[in-house]
């Protein structure tokens, strides 16, 4: 066990822990925020995506050891009322089934966005492959991105 | 978290029908005025009443018109936690803007059939749902009539407002919501003319969607109880291995680790239930303090596992089946005319093949569920799409009465039949009680691909004569799979054919199975369709032009009496996918294909456009047309067909679960091939049939028939029919 200071969601947080903890299950276990969610635990698939100094990172793979000062951001930080334009686009087109992938889409999203205003279908295609949805509702992101792109 | 709220709202529901003996008394809220706080998420603009009246099970009217409305069955991304809802406000004629939905926990006294399965939920409920609403709309009205010294037939309603017209006086919901209470609804309640429908028809943004996109606890996974331990199982290695012996020894020291133990789910003189299936009945079970503690002790505890039945092979399973289809007659299911002399009198036999592997569902957020066990009470949170099933299984195992269980179902990341298995919620239920300890299991995703109740591989072997005009004189059918075969002998093209035979082959295994996502159409439809698409080739026919005559004639002359199937309602999806695709117009570079199929009451059709992009085909569009009969909710319902469609496309190209010696080839994401954002068409064009006739399924009938449009346009592309399911494993995809 070590003690972390982190920067989360522009908070400093303490906490108490292995240091081979993956940076999911202490956003999950011990800070709370279940938001980011576990679905493969090796980068396969996208729904634990956070920003790391505004960069899409998976989340199982980051090792609380490994953050250091970097500033963490989960879909909990995205916004503080759900007005990411992002967010507001996915409500737009009603994208969620099940809903369990989509925080990770966002945060893969939301970090294409901000480095890429205007992104080709290519473009999101690429950016977008690592976040897998089983319920199918790609066609609808793919929309919802390019409707956040727009608004932003 | 809202589940407890919503599980101690249930609870006094309950107690308040029971007294009122079904319909509702007035009741004061206050009581419980810090729970029933309404969530600003989902509707900003709501404001709080002081006091709330419960109709029935369903229904509560604050007294400033807000309105609460159970719904009842478990949501697994079908929609329904809209959808249900938003028929009860219907016939209620509420504001939806002055709606709040909640979810129900399992309450057999006040709902039925709280399932998630067989897309059943909207034609199951269709007509007590409104009836709900409009007995609870009655009672308000009654008391409204009596507010204003008028009839009940001088009153009108709009949007949770009551008119009298003749005096101009109106009285918003909430003003007469506590008197309405005290009123008895009429047995006969007459219902809305659809063509009235204010909220049914018109679409309605997901209740959950706001908290989705917040990253809101909503799920299994997210629930957070005080005191809470994670626990977590570990499984034998392969189907036919059982536990041996373990050496708990090696991890008890290991930090944040509190408990080793042994639990068996069927314990001796139990009788299982449908639901029931499982491989593993006993399981070691690791309890901790954090998740990754847990992990880490599951990868280094030390468990001798051995062999009890055959260790399987997916190669010798499939062999198997080829050959009992190649060599054996199967049991009869169904017979029409001779089909023998017509094979033998006709001008021209086809006979094709087809294979389909063991699917997992790999829901997004894998099994796992919270228990609190105690010596005489069992309290359980989360995931399931049958809790009624599950309270029974829990009663046997746990030895604890039905009515000190509780359930409550959590949203659900995926359900696709996996969670109709609760298996995973008593081995929580166990573990709780062993431990004397709260609990939430979690399942890693490698537990939850290697244990589960898998879509069995299925095999079928069409057979189709034509007359010298290309005229369909004989078909006959072979299936075999788990624990039958995947031919249903009624449908199509059952009844469009003089001659016709269904033959059953039944094969064994011991790797669990269970349903999938439209099961057996998920793979008979696919097969039937590329079939029929290679007959009507050989017959020299426009693939619709061909099934339209088939049609036609189970129209005019069907043959049978059992015909599961309107052939007007089939026959209208394709001649609407035909018009809206511009079915026979050619462009260069798009590749073609059509598939019509009848699951869940539903009719669809679809064209599906591929093109070549570089070395690899990609599927462009597809158009899809469906007849569900009324569209509750025609935004949501787009999102079910086009996540069908995707769904059925990912699966059919590239999804595959394999054993050997027993064990799963696959276990996670790098290695179990899932259709991602790239390989998505890059449109889908949704047309429903408007026919007002009572809604059917919605959640599953999309996907059956998109593998053979997808089959029967790589054919037009590269020249080649796909037979083996997932086709992007043959390497000479482009021939």
């Amino acid at each position: 066990m070590a003690s972390y200071k982190l920067n989360i969601n522009g908070e400093s947080r303490e906490i108490d822990v292995a240091e081979d903890t993956p940076m999911l299950w202490v956003l999950r276990d011990n800070l709370h925020l279940v938001g980011t969610k576990y679905g493969c635990g090796i980068a396969q698939c996208g729904a634990c995506t956070i920003h790391v100094d505004g960069k899409a990172v998976r989340s199982c793979q980051l090792r609380v050891s490994q953050v250091g000062e970097k500033k963490i951001t989960t879909i909990e930080g995205l916004s503080e009322d759900g007005s990411h334009p992002v967010q507001q686009a996915w409500i737009e087109h009603d994208v969620p089934q099940c809903g369990y992938c989509q925080a990770g889409q966002i945060m893969t999203a939301s970090a294409l966005l901000a480095e890429n205003k205007n992104p080709s279908d290519t473009d999101i295609a690429t950016a977008m492959n690592g976040n897998i949805c089983r319920c199918g509702t790609y066609t609808r992101i793919r929309a919802a991105v390019k409707t956040a792109a727009k608004n932003a | 978290m809202t589940n407890d709220i919503n599980h101690k709202r249930r609870s006094f529901i309950k107690v308040s029908a029971a007294a009122g003996g079904g319909m509702m008394l007035g009741f004061n809220f206050i009581a419980c005025k810090e729970e029933s706080k309404i969530p600003d998420f989902i509707a900003p603009n709501l404001s709080e009443p002081s006091e709330w009246t419960t109709l029935n099970g369903f229904l509560s009217i604050g007294d400033n018109g807000v309105v609460t409305i159970m719904s009842p069955n478990p949501e697994i991304g079908q929609n329904v936690k809209t959808s249900m809802p938003m028929i009860v406000a219907e016939e209620l004629d509420a504001d939806w803007n002055q709606v709040i939905v909640e979810q129900a926990g399992l309450d057999t006294e006040n709902f039925e059939r709280q399932i998630a399965g067989g897309s059943q939920s909207i034609r199951h409920g269709w007509k007590n749902l409104r009836k709900t609403g409009a007995t609870a709309r009655n009672l308000l009205l009654q008391a409204a009539a009596a507010k204003l010294d008028v009839t009940i037939e001088e009153l009108t309603t709009s949007k949770g407002i009551i008119y009298h017209e003749a005096s101009d006086k109106s009285l918003g919901y909430g003003e007469v919501a506590s008197l309405a209470a005290d009123y008895t609804a009429p047995e006969e309640i007459k219902l809305k003319d659809p063509k009235d429908f204010a909220i049914i028809g018109h679409d309605t943004r997901n209740v959950d969607g706001f908290s989705i996109v917040q990253g809101k606890p909503l799920y299994g996974l997210d629930v957070n109880m005080p005191g809470t331990k994670i626990a977590m199982i570990v499984h034998p290695p392969a189907f036919g291995m059982k536990l041996k012996s373990m050496d708990d020894g090696s991890i008890k020291s290991m930090s944040g680790i509190t408990d080793v133990v042994k639990i068996n789910v069927e314990p001796e003189g139990w009788n299982p239930q449908w639901s029931d299936v499982n491989a593993y009945p006993e399981l070691v079970a690791i309890v901790g303090n954090s998740t990754w503690e847990v992990m880490k002790a599951k990868k280094a505890i030390k468990i001798d596992w051995e062999g009890e039945t055959a260790l399987e092979n997916s190669v010798d399973h499939e062999a198997t089946m080829t050959k009992l289809l190649a060599e054996q007659d199967g049991e009869l299911a169904r017979k029409d005319g001779d089909p023998d002399k017509a094979f033998a009198d006709a001008d021209k036999v086809v006979e094709k093949t087809y294979t389909a592997p063991f699917l997992a569902h790999n829901t997004m957020e894998p099994m796992n569920f919270y228990a609190n066990v105690t010596a005489d009470k069992a309290e359980l949170i989360g995931p399931i799409q049958t809790p009624m099933f599950l309270e029974g299984t829990l009663e046997g195992v746990l030895g604890i009465p039905k009515e000190n269980i509780s359930i409550m179902m959590t949203r659900m990341g995926g359900g696709f039949g996996r969670r109709l298995y609760g298996h995973f919620a008593t081995e929580a239920a166990l573990i709780s009680q062993a431990v004397q300890k709260p609990v939430k299991l979690v399942y890693t995703r490698e537990d939850d691909m290697t244990q589960g109740t898998y879509r069995p591989a299925y095999k079928v072997t069409y057979k189709a004569g034509l007359d010298k005009d290309g005229n369909l004189l004989a078909f006959g059918i072979k299936g075999s799979g788990i624990p039958g075969s995947p031919v249903f002998e009624n449908r199509f093209p059952a009844g469009a054919v003089d001659h016709y035979q269904v033959q059953n082959i039944q094969v064994e295994t011991n790797i669990s199975t269970g349903a999938w996502r439209a099961p057996r159409s998920n793979f008979i439809a696919t097969a039937e369709q590329s079939f029929l698409d290679e007959v009507a080739e050989a017959a020299g026919k426009d693939p619709i032009d061909f099934r339209l005559s088939l049609f036609d004639k189970a129209i005019k002359e069907p043959v049978g009496k059992d015909n599961d199937y309107d052939a007007e309602r089939y026959a209208g999806v394709l001649k609407l996918v035909k018009e809206k695709a511009n079915w026979g117009s050619e462009t260069s570079g798009v590749y073609r294909g059509v598939s019509a199929y009848y699951c869940h009451n539903s009719y669809v059709a679809q064209v599906l456009d591929v093109e070549i992009s570089g070395d690899v085909p990609k599927v462009k569009r597809v158009y899809c047309a469906v007849d569900c009969g009324i569209v509750v909710n025609p935004m949501a319902a787009k999102n079910q067909i086009e996540g069908g469609i995707v769904d059925g496309i990912g699966h059919a190209m590239y999804s595959a679960m394999t054993f050997k010696d027993g064990a799963p080839e696959q276990s996670n994401f790098h290695n179990y091939r899932l259709i991602r954002q790239a390989e998505a068409p890059e449109s889908i064009e949704v047309f429903f049939v408007d026919n007002g006739i009572d809604p059917t399924g919605l959640g599953e009938p999309s996907l059956p028939p998109i593998g053979a449009a997808l089959a029967n346009a790589l054919y037009q592309a590269v020249g080649k029919r796909f037979y083996q399911q997932p086709f992007g494993n043959e390497n000479d995809l482009l021939g």
